[in-house]
């Protein structure tokens, strides 16, 4: 690859697309020195009127108990209360999507958005499925951000005990069937999100576990509780450790015992599971389908795999391993990943420059993500949306992205993108023939046709 | 991706496929030629319809006990059913198709549905689409199994008639569908200033790769369904009042049938069925535009209508008893109906389990003696002559219990 190619794949690969003024930035930079930064971002967004947005979300601000205290509708409640209480809950989804929307068309710290988006949908929650929604925008802000470049454990361990994932997938019900506390909801052992948390959160379905060790971690789990009030949850977290549902037998898990105790239990397993070669393996697959190729090479694979095995998971390095890797900067790879609904729209309309966006944009944009089957924060199961070009590239949908291309053109109606500008800010990926039949084109079209043009439908 | 080869073979007729498919509608008509294609609708009721006061068992004493305000009075009395077999009788708003009923085109399955005991309609739903009860981790429909199990067809083989943009569960997966956005008069919705830019498009993806060919298919099947929906006929009901929106599509939908398009499944929904409050005025409200839409569509399928089946589904039944409301809350088994020109109908099937409190499931809702998927794969093995084989892929996991000879 040469400068201008290298500057084109990092801007396709590190973030949701380029803005315009990114590609000059980037030059003056140096590539080294803008993957360096983007891989350490300060903890406050930029630019500031992204973070006094972000601030102005009040809901995501709350903690999960207050979010259950002030949101869900009380035990004997009216009809009309249950209403008004739905009705509040609207503006819980409605700040987490705009937090999410406004975060990647305009914050500074691509890669982090990048991230948050990566590890939300490797630990994916459906906000659809009952009071997952209360929780869905902070499970994003405190279980993912603060550990979307840092230690995998971390991550781990905030997404096992955040309401969310606990009411998703069931495990707040998981109790010991011969537990006094055994009926009503908590009726006995739900394996559910322990046989997730192997398959799809750690080691990977050819992981190399077994029933008993998914029956195992199901009984190390019980007792894993969703505190929803102050008194359940002293510290507001919506966590809590139930030792009269627990299981305190002794356990044997992947081939390691575990002494019967409380919840140092779970701390032990989620350890071994942090630490396991197939975990390993497994994230590193994935991160290397996200960020080189739908079948990423062996080599780079195992590479990162020992990568995270040396650092004890360390995301930030195992990242900067495949930005240094020979594979990552393979010609072969340069513009094959197909865009999922999410990249496609997020990158066309940075590609616009739009800034600051009102509530309804942002809805608009959304709601395009809906109708090319990749809902924000509504995918049902838990293995997240696929990041595979066979997933997203059939026939009606590549007309509708037509549609959406014309609607991003449109999208800023005060300050419309011009074809000259798009074509800077997204440099030389346009073929010589999608340039002739653009400039063919009545200058009204042209930029929707950029935005629909096949290069930008890859990254 | 099956249907990428038919359009291989299309764009050997010159260099722009698209056109070139536009252009020579006989290459439609050559490997699918409209008559002797067997066809399938189904049609979904979401919401939950109420199969008591539809296909009304009318000599179940329980039947009326149970229903002071909202129960349908018996054949012959003011506002009473209309008799189907001396059982049951049909309530009065779907006179529309007691003429189906009478020439042997209508059937209907009591007491069936899916066997998994969900009230939530939100889980019903999908289950009814993926036709894999209780396994929620299913992400294609049976109707997109289907299309992979038939043989080839035109890129316009599956059609979505929607509102939205948004595929239903039931048509998404692996093969390509078709989805139509229509209006409430039942007109594709494209404006002007869309075509002209559709054409700088179409030179866009103008290429062989992956890309240009899914582009190129999507828009040989958007082509033919927009010409056959812009036909004169369409232009009539154009920009008229309409609040008969599913007797439009179901009309769009027939049009499509007839046309070049090669389209053999095909899918319709109509909600507003959740009747917990005032069920009495909302059934007649909703049942005659469906009656309507179901004899427009019988109607205007003309010669084709011999070789099409029409599934009516929802996604579970109502309690037996109303509720304080004049209403009735989400319930169990349900009625499908089943409506065709080789349909052996004028006979309501299904094992009647009653309604007296001994046979009820939970003690308040119709039982279930038929699973939907025996009702289904009755209507695919027979429609499209499928062998188990071919079945079990598109009701994975099923084994039938109650095999109907309903075609």
């Amino acid at each position: 690859m040469d400068t201008s190619q290298k500057i084109t794949h990092v801007l396709d690969r590190l973030t949701l697309g380029a803005r315009p003024g990114d590609r000059i930035q980037l030059q003056r930079a140096g590539v080294d020195t803008y993957i360096q930064s983007q891989l350490n971002p300060p903890n406050n967004p930029k630019p500031a009127s992204l973070a006094r947005s972000l601030r102005g979300y009040a809901t995501l601000s709350l903690s999960p108990v207050d979010l259950f205290e002030q949101y869900s509708p009380a035990r004997n409640s009216s009809p009309e209360q249950r209403e008004a209480a739905r009705a509040r809950q609207v503006q819980i989804v409605q700040e987490a999507l705009q937090a999410r929307v406004r975060g990647a068309l305009e914050s500074d710290y691509q890669l982090q958005e990048v991230m948050a988006d990566f590890w939300f949908n490797h630990f994916n929650v459906f906000l659809g499925k009952g009071l997952t929604k209360l929780w869905v925008g902070v499970y994003e802000k405190d279980a993912i951000r603060p550990h979307a470049l840092g230690k995998f454990r971390n991550l781990l361990g905030a997404t096992a005990k955040h309401p969310a994932m606990s009411f998703y997938l069931d495990n707040w019900r998981n109790t010991d069937p011969n537990s006094r506390r055994a009926r009503g909801p908590y009726q006995g052992l739900n394996e559910n999100y322990a046989r997730e948390l192997m398959e799809l959160h750690t080691m990977g379905v050819n992981g190399g576990y077994t029933q008993a060790d998914v029956q195992s971690l199901t009984r190390i789990l019980t007792g894993w509780g969703l505190g929803r009030t102050r008194e359940a949850s002293a510290d507001g977290s919506g966590f809590t450790f139930e030792p009269v549902r627990h299981d305190g037998s002794d356990k044997t898990l992947l081939g390691q015992s575990i002494p019967g105790g409380g919840l140092d239990e779970g701390e032990r397993a989620l350890d071994l599971l942090a630490q396991h070669p197939s975990t390993a393996r497994h994230i590193s697959y994935k991160l290397a389908e996200y960020f080189v190729s739908d079948t990423p090479p062996e080599g780079l694979v195992s590479r990162l795999s020992d990568r995270f095995l040396a650092t004890d998971g360390d995301i930030r390095a195992v990242l900067s391993s495949l930005f240094e890797s020979d594979q990552f900067w393979d010609d072969a790879y340069f513009q094959v990943k197909f865009k999922t609904p999410y990249q496609y729209l997020i990158s066309m309309v940075r590609a616009t420059g739009l800034s600051e966006p009102d509530e309804n944009t942002v809805r608009r944009i959304v709601g395009a993500m809906g109708q090319l089957g990749m809902p924000l924060y509504r995918c049902r199961t838990p293995d997240g949306y696929s990041q595979q070009e066979s997933a997203w590239l059939n026939a009606d949908a590549m007309l509708q992205r037509l549609n959406f291309a014309r609607m991003a053109a449109g999208l800023d109606r005060e300050n419309r993108p011009n074809a000259a500008a798009l074509k800077e800010t997204l440099g030389e990926a346009f073929s010589a023939q999608t340039l002739a039949v653009v400039d063919d084109s009545p200058a009204g079209m042209r930029p929707a046709l950029l935005l629909g043009s096949p290069e930008m439908m890859y990254r | 991706m099956k249907r990428r080869r038919f359009l291989q073979s299309a764009a050997l007729v010159g260099a722009s496929s698209v056109a070139a498919v536009g252009a020579h509608s006989w290459l439609w008509r050559s490997s699918a030629t409209a008559a002797n294609l067997p066809r399938l609708i189904v049609v979904m009721l979401r919401g939950a319809t109420d199969g008591l006061n539809i296909v009304v068992p009318y000599r179940e004493n329980e039947y009326y006990e149970s229903r002071p305000s909202i129960a349908i009075a018996r054949p012959g009395e003011n506002e009473g059913v209309l008799d189907l077999d001396g059982r049951f009788g049909l309530h009065p708003s779907l006179d529309a198709l007691m003429p189906e009923w009478e020439s042997g085109n209508l059937a209907f399955v009591h007491a069936s549905g899916s066997p998994q005991a969900t009230r939530s309609h939100f889980q019903a739903q999908d289950y009814l689409e993926t036709a894999t009860p209780g396994e929620t981790a299913t992400r294609d429909g049976w109707l997109n199994r289907l299309l992979a199990v038939l043989p080839e067809g035109t890129p316009a083989q599956g059609v979505n008639m929607g509102t939205g943009s948004v595929l239903p569960l039931i048509f998404a997966g692996q093969a390509s569908v078709s989805n139509v956005s229509v209006n409430a008069a039942g007109s594709p919705r494209m404006s002007r200033d869309q075509r002209a830019i559709q054409g700088a498009f179409d030179q866009l993806y103008a290429r062989n790769d992956r890309l240009g060919e899914t582009y190129q298919e999507g828009r040989a099947a958007r082509d033919v369904i927009m010409r056959e929906l812009e036909a004169e006929g369409m232009e009539a009901s154009r920009g008229a009042p309409t609040p008969e929106r599913f007797t439009n599509t179901a009309r769009s939908l027939a049009r499509l049938m007839k046309g070049d398009t090669g389209t053999q499944v095909a899918f319709m929904e109509l909600g507003g069925w959740d009747t917990h409050v005032n069920e009495r005025g909302i059934l007649k409200r909703q049942l005659i535009p469906l009656g309507n839409g179901l004899a427009a569509l019988a109607k205007e399928l003309g010669p084709l209508y011999q070789d099409t089946t029409i599934v009516v589904m929802s996604e579970f039944g109502r309690t037996i008893a109303e509720n304080g409301n004049g209403g009735t809350d989400h319930g169990h088994g349900n009625a499908m109906w089943i409506m065709g020109g080789g349909v052996r109908g004028r006979k309501v099937y299904g094992e009647w389990p009653g309604l007296s409190e001994a046979n009820q499931h939970d003690s308040r809702d119709l039982a279930i003696t038929t699973d939907f998927r025996d009702v289904l794969s009755s209507v695919l093995g027979q429609q499209f002559g499928l062998n188990n084989r071919a079945i079990a892929q598109v009701f994975p996991g099923h084994s039938v219990t109650r095999s109907l000879q309903l075609l």
